[in-house]
């Protein structure tokens, strides 16, 4: 007895026989002959031309018949809208029946006619329903509202249906409470601008109760619903936290995740150093590791979302590597985001460990695995330093396997790595090129033929392997063609006797046998270039490389802040901002992360100001394309990040030449076999162009792979030396303006000090050789609250160089210029000039290694010139890095052991009174001290410009001159650097 | 919300349809076969797809595709944990949850969707409510419909629906009143060429079948709750209470359910309790290879080790192998390439040991991948973490009723790499 005999048929008309068993009187043969039309209908039949013959079996008083009318109804009803109005009259009949099941039952299916004529006739119905006393009913009934308000919009905010909607939410009954809110929801995302869900305390309150009672798909609505919510303060936020948190351990991984998704948005306004900050960290990890033992399709989205948390908040897994180890018989859309996983969480204290995995993995079966196994291995060298050796033996190793892809990828990730360390592994070309013939595929030849043409000099052979690929320039990629073509020039400029052959070889063969335009004109360039002036032509296309940066494909700032608002929604599986793809979402309104109203938070949220900006960009833009134009639009729409008087126009203009050089220059010097990180391409300056006003840098700096030829190509057709065409560019601009020189930094304020900041001596940054006569010496200082850079620039050259101009790297605490660099003469040959630049910590922010490292561009008229230099942590300081004693007892006990760190100071004379005098120049402010067996132990604390806070125990002992110093802090990777200044400035 | 359901079977057929909003077509469905296609394995078919209009939310149970459209942003793991759901309740209603179950039944199959989901919201999933509303198909049942007419739908309000414990219905009897929890572990875990172990974990459920007349409210209380760090619970559970005491205070629902899931991940926590000896190698020349496998006991707390079983996924160019198993049988499957051995029993005196040679295809490189081991085995009375129950008490209700707890440990993704 199966329901499948309803699938038999007979030789007869199936749809006549159906009619006749329909009319019958026998209610048995009746219900049997429902059951046949609905099974028909599950499989894709078309059983509509029976629609007046199954309605008219509505009116029973058997419950299963009625539900399959019911279930036939809204399947068919559009299609036969007259006939549906005839069920009306049983449908608001029903909703009057004493039995909450069956007014359940026709209210729901009611909406579910999807005919507008019949919509009016159920408005009545409907609006009894939802004050019904049954909650059955009116739960059901607010799903209505929101199927009636899909059907016709208009109608429901006539008829009032909405006000009646939000009054549900305080109903007592919490399974009424969800699905008003799922229904308010869903109506809202149709409506971004109504304001539907009006948050405040009170309604919060009630869905906060509702949430401990409801049934887990109500918790998961309510929960998203909350996400929407800005608390008031720190202190609310903090209490709706403490009442999510339970939500953790549901086995419901849908209510987890969006539980996770309220408490990553609201801790961002928790204040750092509030214990329960800590608290709730810890508590993030293990719901997060639960979600990844369950079902496949379940662990591949969690992945994806842990991807943007771990972006956000690496803290909160960092101790979890293990757990996205991959499995053998993991579908493999899960091996793949584990990997990804598995390198964003890569560091010095794991990298053994996970080195030993990706090269296990690299023997797999799955090629696609393989392959992005062994680009991991390349992304750990470049990212782990200390790795990276190993990292270069574990690819020799996997190049010996002579498996075919193994070896291709191996060699594009070895490409990277030459660059990111340069002169530290070029050893290892020989084996590299005993794989030359086995590559085949056009990413890895380029690659292979980029480390010939740049090591050139190294290779004997390179003009003999080269022209192996020469041969069949013509079948192979445009890829290939570029780099084969900047390769020769560069062989050419390194060893010209013999291979002048060979280079007029290949540049006839890009511009003239070649239709691509891109090949033809960087052809044309090249020749250009060598036939005028050979020198300026070894300048440019030999030029130092800038080094590419160990973070790769990371998510955009702000558009890892709209995601992480996002968690457990489509768009966290795409990480795309849901505008950019969901149809129907019209006008999304951009979610943000809260900031957070503890101080000095500007680590943590660099962009806040660019979110608004970017919300009111074209949305579709910033997902599409790579990161580097969604930074550009960033920040071209944002206010300037100085809070100094914005840089006058001119300067503008010069950063944007120089952005050209940065980013154009760079991709005509050949590396267009990058297409993993578009992001490496980038010169270390950021464009930071501020002003809108240079539309070069927009059309050229956003794509260097393929930069417009045309463009390029018009600029420098007109002038016949290369070289100087690309030196004019600045210099044909206005001499630097000195407007808005208000300057609003007292420079000479710091001397009024009783006790100065420590400031190292100057050192020379870039020596004159470096930088084409130029020379640069600096340090930094702390003057009346001011962090400066002081600077001497000393012109050793023969000409007289203008148009001074200055950027910074982003940086791990977000230095950057606060105005721009005031030289307001020409520096004449001979002529020194101390500069003092005023600095803020506004600026984007990137782990640099060392923590304090700061990567410059200086620009003049004659180039661009970089150099590193390092900052003594001491100058991010604040003065208001005294804590309360309490607080300090608490913090130093909250604060976990391993985060201690010790150093010892030697040879250091100075009494406890005096050091701690010394240091409280440098803003570490000693809170208590106490004296243990001749032993003065000072405890002491200081805080830095981005709100970390560092506690710290001086030991020392009269007539031992070694001091100990124990430092504790939450983000434990600052204390090297802290410890350096303790000694700097104590030493001092 | 969720728009529409298709139910595709291994071969690609749509052979159920059910839509709780407007009527999609099924050639939506296209760019499912298309990345199906694409994966070759259908575990492998991503379950998030984007097309032009909708999102194609897929799960793969029991060689079946239950694949949900969607429209609009929706979270999409409340799609695929209600996917799972559907696959549980017909699995609960039917026994299993394979086409032609689904083809004999659906009518009810129908009945039950309609009643899981209004409009694309969850409606009743709990397994005790919708039993109340549609009665699972039982043989006298439908032999007696037949006779007298009747349906297999409730006519009256299910009243786990409203209360604040949905999970369970009211007015329970039994004559026999039992509880039984199964603490079932389950060991993953990595263990290297050299055996040391990459990685291990343990996945811990505590399954309850529970008949208890009335309403009981019941106490599980453990001898060692601190092993419990990261655990998720039946809605049933009062976490409160569970913060506060470390005890699992609960009203239960009806029948079978899972009460918690926990997870143990501290290293030194996890018992690895057999040991493999392996050797398997292919020959640079000629066209065969070696193999030698010893599996032996390591941390078994004294404990049988059971039903013991290694699976081992063979290169391609395998085409048989030869081999001699000192206990149990050896299978090869040449179409698939897996070699299974069943061991039964781990006897510690005799080391069962699987040895000899395979021959390979000619003229084909040596294979670059090492295959891997898996292996499956059982422990009855033993819960590896160590987890105990201390006691289970009863309020609410007065009979006194009969109690009883199981351990069991299980390898899950147990692999051991060559």
């Amino acid at each position: 007895m199966t329901d499948s005999k309803y699938f038999t048929t007979t030789k007869k008309g199936e749809i006549f026989e159906l009619k006749a068993e329909l009319n019958s009187d026998k209610k048995e043969k009746k219900k049997e002959a429902v059951k046949k039309v609905i099974a028909s209908m599950t499989v894709g039949k078309d059983v509509s031309a029976l629609f007046p013959d199954v309605v008219n079996c509505m009116q029973t008083d058997n419950l299963e018949l009625k539900k399959l009318v019911y279930l036939y109804l809204m399947n068919y009803a559009k299609s036969q809208p007259d006939m549906a109005i005839m069920a009306v009259n049983t449908f608001v009949k029903d909703c009057e029946d004493p039995n909450p099941l069956i007014r359940a039952l026709a209210v729901r299916t009611m909406g579910c006619i999807r005919v507008d004529k019949i919509t009016e006739y159920l408005c009545e119905p409907l609006r009894k329903c939802l004050k019904d006393e049954d909650p059955y009913v009116r739960k059901t009934a607010a799903v209505c509202v929101a199927k009636l308000h899909d059907i016709n919009a208009q109608l429901v905010e006539d008829q009032g249906f909405l006000d009646t909607l939000k009054d549900l939410i305080s109903d007592s009954n919490p399974m009424v409470v969800a699905n008003a809110v799922a229904a308010l929801s869903e109506i809202a995302e149709s409506h971004p601008n109504s304001n539907l869900m009006d948050l405040n305390p009170q309604t919060i309150n009630k869905l906060l109760t509702a949430l401990n009672e409801c049934t887990e798909w109500g918790q998961i609505f309510i929960l998203d619903c909350l996400a929407n919510y800005t608390p008031r303060d720190d202190r609310e936020s903090q209490s709706i936290c403490e009442r999510v948190t339970p939500r953790l351990s549901h086995a419901n991984s849908a209510v987890v995740l969006s539980a996770v998704k309220v408490l990553m948005k609201f801790m961002e306004m928790l204040p750092k150093d509030l214990d329960y900050y800590g608290t709730l960290l810890k508590k993030l990890a293990p719901p997060l590791v639960t979600l990844l033992s369950a079902e496949p399709e379940l662990q591949y989205v969690a992945l994806r979302n842990i991807n943007l948390i771990v972006q956000r908040r690496p803290e909160i897994l960092k101790h979890e590597m293990k757990v996205f180890f991959v499995k053998y018989n993991d579908p493999i859309y899960v091996k793949l985001e584990k990997l990804d996983i598995m390198i964003r969480l890569a560091s010095q204290a794991n990298i053994a460990q996970v080195l030993a995995e990706l090269k296990e993995y690299a023997t797999e079966v799955d090629v696609d695995f393989v392959r992005k196994a062994v680009r991991a291995i390349g992304r750990c060298a470049i990212k782990v330093e200390q790795s990276a050796e190993r990292c270069v033996s574990t690819l020799l190793d996997l190049i010996q396997t002579k498996v075919n892809y193994v070896v291709q990828e191996a060699i594009v990730v070895i490409k990277d790595i030459f660059r990111k360390y340069p002169n530290k592994y070029e050893s290892v070309i020989a084996t590299l090129c005993e794989n030359l013939d086995s590559l085949d595929e056009p990413e890895a030849r380029a690659a292979m033929i980029w480390i010939v043409g740049e090591y050139a000099e190294r290779i004997d052979n390179a003009d003999e392997l080269l022209e192996s690929f020469l041969e069949g320039f013509h079948d192979e990629s445009t890829q290939v063609q570029l780099q084969l073509l900047t390769a020769i020039v560069k062989l050419f400029l390194k060893k010209p006797t013999e291979t002048q052959e060979l280079v007029q070889q290949v540049l006839s063969l890009a511009t003239q046998d070649s239709d691509n335009p891109d090949l033809r004109d960087r052809g044309y360039i090249y020749w250009r270039l060598l036939s005028t002036d050979p020198v300026a032509a070894k300048e440019v296309v030999l030029a130092e490389k800038p080094l590419i940066s160990e973070e790769t494909d990371l998510i955009e700032p702000t558009l890892l802040e709209e995601l992480i608002c996002h968690i457990g929604t489509l768009a966290s599986v795409y990480h795309k901002p849901p505008s950019a793809f969901v149809e129907g979402s019209r006008g999304v309104q951009h979610k943000r992360l809260p900031g957070s109203t503890g101080s000095g938070e500007s680590v943590e949220s660099p962009d806040t100001g660019s979110a608004a900006g970017v919300s009111d960009a074209p949305p579709a833009v910033i997902p599409s394309q790579g990161d580097l134009l969604g930074d550009l639009l960033n920040l071209d729409l944002t206010p300037p990040a100085t809070t100094g008087p914005p840089p006058p126009a001119t300067s503008g203009l010069q950063m944007g030449a120089m952005d050209l050089l940065g980013g154009g220059l760079d991709s005509l010097m050949g590396d267009e076999s990058e297409p993993v990180t578009t992001r490496r391409e980038r010169p270390p300056i950021p464009l930071r162009t501020g002003t809108p006003q240079s539309p070069q840098t927009l059309q050229q700096s956003p794509s260097p792979p393929d930069y417009s030829p045309t463009e390029l190509g018009g600029d420098l057709g007109g002038s016949s030396a290369m070289g100087a065409g690309f030196g004019a560019a600045p210099a044909a601009m206005p001499a630097p303006v000195s407007g808005g020189l208000d300057d609003l930094f007292d420079l000479g304020g710091g001397v009024g000090m009783p006790m100065g900041a420590f400031s190292p001596p100057k050192i020379v940054w870039l020596p004159a050789m470096k930088g084409k006569g130029l020379e640069i010496s600096g340090t930094f200082a702390r003057r009346a609250g001011v962090f400066q850079m002081e600077l001497t620039l000393t012109n050793k050259a023969m000409s007289v160089m203008t148009d001074f101009a200055i950027q910074f790297n982003r940086n791990s605490f977000g230095i950057a210029p606060a105005g721009p660099l005031q030289v307001l003469t020409p520096l004449s040959p001979n002529q020194s000039i101390e500069v003092t630049l005023p600095l803020n910590t506004v600026g984007p922010v990137m782990k640099m290694e060392p923590l304090n490292n700061l990567q410059v561009a200086v620009k003049n008229n004659i180039d661009v010139f970089y150099f590193s230099c390092q900052y003594p942590i001491s100058m991010l300081f604040v003065e208001d890095g005294k804590m309360e004693r309490q607080v300090f007892l608490a913090t130093w006990k909250d604060i976990p052991n391993d985060n201690e760190s010790q150093f010892q100071i030697k040879d250091c004379h100075l009494s406890s009174d005096a050091a701690s005098n010394k240091l409280q120049g440098s803003n570490i402010f000693t809170i208590a001290k106490r004296t243990v067996d001749g032993q003065d132990m000072l405890y002491q604390s200081m805080k830095l410009t981005n709100g970390i806070w560092v506690l710290a125990e001086l030991r020392l002992q009269a007539g031992n001159p070694n001091y100990t110093v124990s430092l504790k802090c939450r983000a434990p990777e600052v204390s090297q650097c802290v410890f350096q200044s303790y000694e700097a400035v104590l030493k001092n | 919300m969720i728009h529409s359901l298709f139910l595709i079977n291994h071969s690609g057929d749509i052979f159920l349809e059910k839509h709780w909003k407007s009527v999609i077509s099924r050639s939506v469905c296209d760019y499912f076969f298309e990345a199906k296609e694409k994966a070759e394995d259908p575990e492998n078919v991503p379950p998030v797809l984007q097309t032009p209009h909708h999102y194609l939310i897929s799960i793969y149970r029991g060689k079946l595709f239950f694949l949900s459209v969607v429209q609009t942003e929706v979270p999409p793991l409340f799609v695929i944990e209600f996917l799972h759901r559907v696959a549980d309740t017909f699995q609960e209603y039917f026994g299993e949850c394979s086409e032609s179950v689904i083809k004999d039944n659906v009518v009810i199959v129908y009945e039950l969707l309609e009643e899981m989901l209004d409009n694309g919201f969850p409606l009743a999933t709990e397994s005790n409510v919708l039993k109340e509303m549609i009665r699972p198909p039982t043989i006298l049942r439908s032999v007696v419909n037949t006779l007298t007419g009747g349906s297999n739908v409730g006519d009256t309000l299910p009243t786990g629906q409203l209360s604040i414990i949905p999970w369970r219905r009211a007015g329970v009897k039994y004559t026999n009143n039992e509880a039984y929890f199964d603490v079932i572990e389950e060991i993953d875990a990595i263990v290297d060429k050299s055996g040391t172990t990459v990685f291990a974990e343990i996945q811990g459920v505590i399954e309850a079948c529970v008949r208890l007349s009335g309403m009981p409210d019941l106490t599980l209380s453990f001898m060692n709750p601190r092993l419990l760090d990261d655990m998720s619970f039946h809605p049933c559970v009062r976490f409160k209470r569970w913060e506060a005491e470390r005890v699992l205070s609960f009203i239960p629902p009806d029948g079978n359910f899972r009460l918690m899931s926990y997870h143990v991940s501290s290293q030194n926590l996890v018992a690895i309790p057999v040991y493999v000896k392996q050797n398997i190698s292919f020959l640079e020349t000629g066209s065969c290879g070696r193999l030698e496998i010893t599996i032996g006991p390591k941390q078994t707390m004294g404990k049988m080790v059971e039903a013991l079983m290694a699976t081992i996924h063979m290169p391609k160019s395998v085409l048989s192998v030869s081999l001699t198993a000192s206990q149990g049988s050896y299978t090869y499957d040449i179409t698939t390439k897996i070699l299974i051995w069943d061991i039964g029993r781990l006897n510690p005196q005799k080391l069962p040991n699987l040895r000899g040679s395979l021959s390979m295809q000619t003229g084909v490189p040596k294979p670059e991948e090492n295959p891997s081991i898996n292996i499956d085995l059982k422990i009855q009375q033993l819960a590896i973490s160590g987890l105990k129950v201390s006691r289970l008490d009863m309020y609410g209700e007065k009979y006194k009723p009969f109690k009883g707890v199981k351990y069991l440990t299980k390898a899950g993704k147990f692999q051991v790499r060559t």
